[in-house]
This record gives C-alpha cells, structure tokens and sequence, in this order.
C-alpha cells in the first residue's frame, strides 16, 4: 500500500513537471529570443522598436475600441436576457445556453465566411462597416460573457432580490441598477476582461473582414521581423495574464459575502473560459 | 423567433415559482417570452443565418441553381489530401495533447499532490488553452524555428541539427506540437470533473481483492472514464480542426489546411472558385456536426457514473 501511494506520487510529479516544462518553455523561450533584438548581448531592443512603431499603438487602440463596443453590446445582450430569463421565463434556459454556448462549436472561420456572405449585398451591405465586426466578436465572446453573468446570478437569490425591491417601492430601472447590477459587479468584470483578453488578438474575423486590428499587425509583424514577433508575443501573453489576475482580484474585491463566494466563482468562470474551444485560435 | 412560443407551450411552473409571482411565468408566459427577443435576434441575424448561409450556399452552382456538384469538387485530389492533413493533425494533436493532459489531470486529482496544486494547475490551464493563435505561432518559432532556442540547445549540446533530420516547425510535427500547447490544458480542464468522480473505494475495493494498479485500471477506471475520455478527445479534435489562426501565424506554411485553404478562398476576393469555398466550408461543418453529436452523446454516456 505504502509503496504505491509514493510511487504514485512520483509518478504524479512526473507529469505534472513535464506538463509545466511544456507550459514555460517556450514562454522562456521566447522571452530570450525577444532580447536578442541587438548583437552582442540581451537588450529591449525589440521592445523598444514595437512601442516606437506608430502602427502598433493604432492598430492596439482600434482593437481596444472594438473590445469596448463588443463588451458594451454584449452585456446590453446578455445581461437584460439572462435576468429576464432567471425570473420569467425559467424554460428558455435550456435554449439560451445551448445558443451561448455555440460560438464554441462554430470555427471564427466559418462564422467570418457566412458573416461576408449574408451581409456583402443589399440590402444589408455591412460588410465594410465596424458594426459587422463588433457583431462578430459579441457572437464570439458569448460564451464567455454568458458563463460569467450566469454564474453571478446563480449566486445570488435573483428571485428574492427583485422582490424585496419591488415591495419596498422599487420600479424595474430602480431594481435592476441599484439592486441586481451592484451584486453582478464580479461577473460583470469578470465577463469584461474575458472579452478584452478574446478580442484584442482576435486575427481571424479582422483579417478576413479587413481591419488594421492588432492580430493581423501581429501576424505582419511576424512575417517581416525576426525579434520583435517574440517581444509581441511576451506582451501580449502579459496582457492575457493580466487580464485573468484582474479577473481574480475582481473576484476577491467585489465579495463582501466572505472567502468561498469568489474562489468559487472565479474557478466557475476560469472553466468555462478554458472549457471554451478559444475564439482566439 | 415567432414559432419558440408555441414550441414551448405555457407548461405548469413548479408550484413555488408560481406562488412567488403569480400571474407571471403562467398566464402571460406567452408574452415573457418576447422580454428575450432581441437576444434571439441578434444570435438569428448574426450567427444562425450566416452559419446557415454557408450551409445554402454549398447547394448552389455558380448561377444560383441547385447543385449537389460541390461536393463532388470534395472528392478531388487537392481537397480530399488538404482535409486528410487537417484530420491526420487534429487527431495527433487529440491524442498527443489527450494523453499529457490526462496523465497531468490524473497527477492533480488522484495523484496524492499536495491539494494546492489544483487550482494553481487548473488556472494555468485556463490560460494556457488560450495561449493561442499568433503569439503562440511566435513562441514556437521562438523555441523550435530554424533559429530557435530549442533548436540551437540540441545543435550546441548533442551536435543534433533538428532541421536536417526532417523537422520542420511549418510541416506536420511543428504544427503538432504547436497546437498540442494548448490541446494539454484543455484536456486538463475537460477531464478534471470526470477523474474527481472516480471514488476512492473502488480502487480500495479492487486492492483488497487483490487486484494490482495495472489491474485496476484496465478493468475499473478505464472503462468507467472512457466515455468521459472519448469525449474529450472529440473536443480537442474539434478543436484543432477549426483552429485559423494559429496556423495562419505559422506562415510559408507548408500544409494546405482547410480553415487555410477557405480563409484563402475569402480572402482572395475574386473568389475564382467560389462555390469550392462553400463546399470546403460545408465539409467543415460536417467534420463539426459530427463531432458535438458524438460529444454529446458520450457526455449522456458517461453521466451514468455520476450520481
């Protein structure tokens, strides 16, 4: 018995150390590559250059743009929905989360494909527009943005709330912004930065839709320079992490109902986003 | 979304539901209905329709008529070997990303590591699954390219040249172990749950008749996990299968992928063949359908275990 629970154990260790050699090599890697930007010893050389290229700040801020609309559409979405669904129409959640959830299931390859097609001609010609991207991207995030909101109203009592409310004289705007909002500020964050993480180095949609968004100056980047591809890519995988540590901080500032509320909520949400087959691939 | 209505009649709302709002979900369900019409508006306008566009569009000929000539344009050459590349790597990268993930996700939960490790692993795991797309093609052409910190530690150390014994970052193997990067930590993520249900006293059970770990395994955890696993595995085929961008970044790339070779077929405006690209793009669909049926099918498989 003893014997195998320690070599179990070994083995555990085993795996474990290599999954986590697959996990930071090449972040290593790449975070070495990215100093050799000069000859004869590491420098931030190549950090330097991507910050001094006016296309990059252009092509990040339009990204950043597109990320504001997309969160601000799809929580004008989903939020109203998800609420409304939760106390009136319990039966359409099967509907709704199967909906939410097939962004997953949809390539952003074949969901750019049938974008253009259904919207290059009249009467809906909104194919050079930014509104068919920003809709592509709410379509996109869904899953994300729905997971969160979901499990924010799942851990509060919904139904008790809206009624307290509206029995102590509270209209529907009043409920929703000064009772159910507040106590969704976690998932509303959380959604939020999910959504900026996805979008901002989105490459599929904007490269086939044609916008100067950050993926596709990436991608260039990538095909014309040796170093500053990797220093793109350390930026950007901190931006990715910085985006999920806020999501815990979120979690753990927004909570006043004690320690389990947060964790629990942030492992919920951190599974659908993981459980989510990434727009960003 | 006029026909969701009728196709969810008012039923009886549970008994306490009705008695906190009454006259609510029961008499005017009908109306509570449309408070979720614009959701569905917008996911009919901007994710139904095109995706059943595309399904449309692969019936017609040039013209407009009607045509099953496309998927003939299927069975050619160049196509049938660009979807068999795209199968032969969302099935390395299934099996190749299944296995570690697994084994890593057995470490966590089974595996007597300290407890801690758990959420640490499984948040890494969410982040690393969506390390993906271009920055994940630089990183890999940051370790495994020609000038690759990889690929000179092997020529520095060993004397191995990794480029002349075949290797290749933009062919087979490279775009492999690339998407295996985020292949593990989903699989991680996806097969967490089913390895926690496994219950301690079937292995106790099993050992106190005498059975070995080996034994164990072949006769209790496997076949008890394999839907869970099989399902798993059509995820990540799934989701290898659709991945654009990553092999997009990988450039001069190699392999004639499908998302490559539709995203060609967009991008090329002139769309010189453009039904090829519906056809293409509808043998995607099929390759997708298949797979969320059999997912699914296998998660109600293995939901039997776990009450």
């Amino acid at each position: 018995m003893r014997d195998g629970a320690v070599a179990r154990r070994a083995f555990s260790w085993l795996w474990l150390g290599i999954g986590l050699a697959y996990f930071f090599l090449p972040l290593f890697a790449t975070f070495l590559f990215s100093l050799r930007g000069r000859k004869g010893g590491p420098s931030f050389v190549a950090y330097a250059h991507v910050l001094a290229d006016p296309l990059f700040l252009k092509s990040f801020g339009f990204s950043l743009g597109m990320s504001a609309c997309t969160v601000l559409l799809g929580l004008a979405l989903v939020v109203p929905t998800a609420i409304w669904m939760n106390l009136k129409v319990p039966k359409a959640r099967g509907v709704v989360e199967v909906i939410a959830l097939m962004p997953f299931v949809i390539p952003p390859i074949i969901l750019a494909f049938g974008l253009i097609r259904t919207y290059s001609k009249p009467p809906f010609a909104l194919v050079s527009s930014p509104v068919l991207l920003v809709a592509g991207y709410v379509v996109v995030a869904f899953p994300y943005i729905y997971k969160s909101v979901d499990a924010g109203l799942r851990a509060m009592d919904l139904r008790l709330l809206a009624e307290a409310a509206q029995s102590l004289g509270a209209g529907w705007p009043a409920t929703l912004f000064e009772v159910v909002l507040p106590n969704l500020r976690t998932a509303l964050l959380s959604a939020l930065f999910l959504t900026f993480a996805t979008v901002i180095g989105e490459l599929t949609l904007a490269v086939l839709l044609a916008w100067p968004a950050f993926g596709p100056y990436m991608a260039l980047v990538g095909r014309n320079l040796a170093y500053e591809p990797a220093a793109l890519a350390v930026m950007s995988f901190c931006m990715t992490w910085g985006a999920i540590a806020l999501i815990g901080a979120a979690g753990r500032g927004g909570s006043r109902r004690g320690g389990a509320a947060p964790g629990g909520e942030r492992s919920e949400t951190g599974g659908g986003r993981g459980a989510g087959l990434g727009g960003a691939h | 979304m006029p026909e969701l209505p009728t196709a969810h009649p008012e039923g009886v709302a549970p008994p306490g539901r009705a008695a906190l709002s009454p006259g609510r979900t029961g008499r005017h369900g009908r109306l509570a209905w449309l408070g979720l019409a614009p959701f569905f508006a917008f996911v009919a306008a901007f994710m139904l329709l095109p995706a059943a566009s595309i399904l449309v569009e692969s019936f017609r000929d040039a013209s407009g008529g009607f045509t099953l000539g496309n998927f003939a344009d299927l069975t050619r050459a160049d196509i049938l070997n660009s979807y068999l590349v795209t199968i032969e790597v969302s099935a390395a990268t299934a099996a190749l990303g299944g296995l570690l993930g697994f084994l890593i996700a057995y470490a966590i939960t089974l595996g007597g590591l300290p407890p801690a490790l758990r959420s640490v692993v499984t948040s890494f795991s969410g982040v690393a699954s969506n390390f993906a797309g271009v920055p994940l093609a630089f990183a890999f052409v940051s370790t495994l390219g020609r000038a690759g910190l990889v690929t000179a530690f092997l020529r520095s150390a060993f004397g191995i040249e990794l480029y002349d014994s075949g290797f290749n970052l933009y062919s087979f193997w490279g775009l492999t172990l690339t998407y295996t990067y985020f292949q593990i930590p989903l699989m991680v993520l996806v097969i967490e749950p089913a390895l926690e249900g496994m219950r301690e006293e079937w292995r106790e059970a099993a050992e106190s008749l005498g059975a070995s770990a080996w034994q164990y395994w072949a006769k209790v955890g496997v076949p008890v996990l394999l839907p869970s696993i099989l399902a798993a595995l059509i995820l990540l085929f799934g989701n290898a299968f659709g991945a654009y961008a990553t092999a997009y970044a990988l450039t001069g790339g190699l392999l004639n992928l499908v998302p490559i070779l539709i995203g060609a077929q967009i991008r090329g405006n002139v769309l010189h063949d453009a039904q090829l690209g519906y056809a293409l793009a509808l043998g995607m669909v099929i390759v997708m359908a298949v797979t969320v049926i059999a997912y699914s099918w296998l998660q109600r498989l293995s939901s039997r275990w776990a009450r």
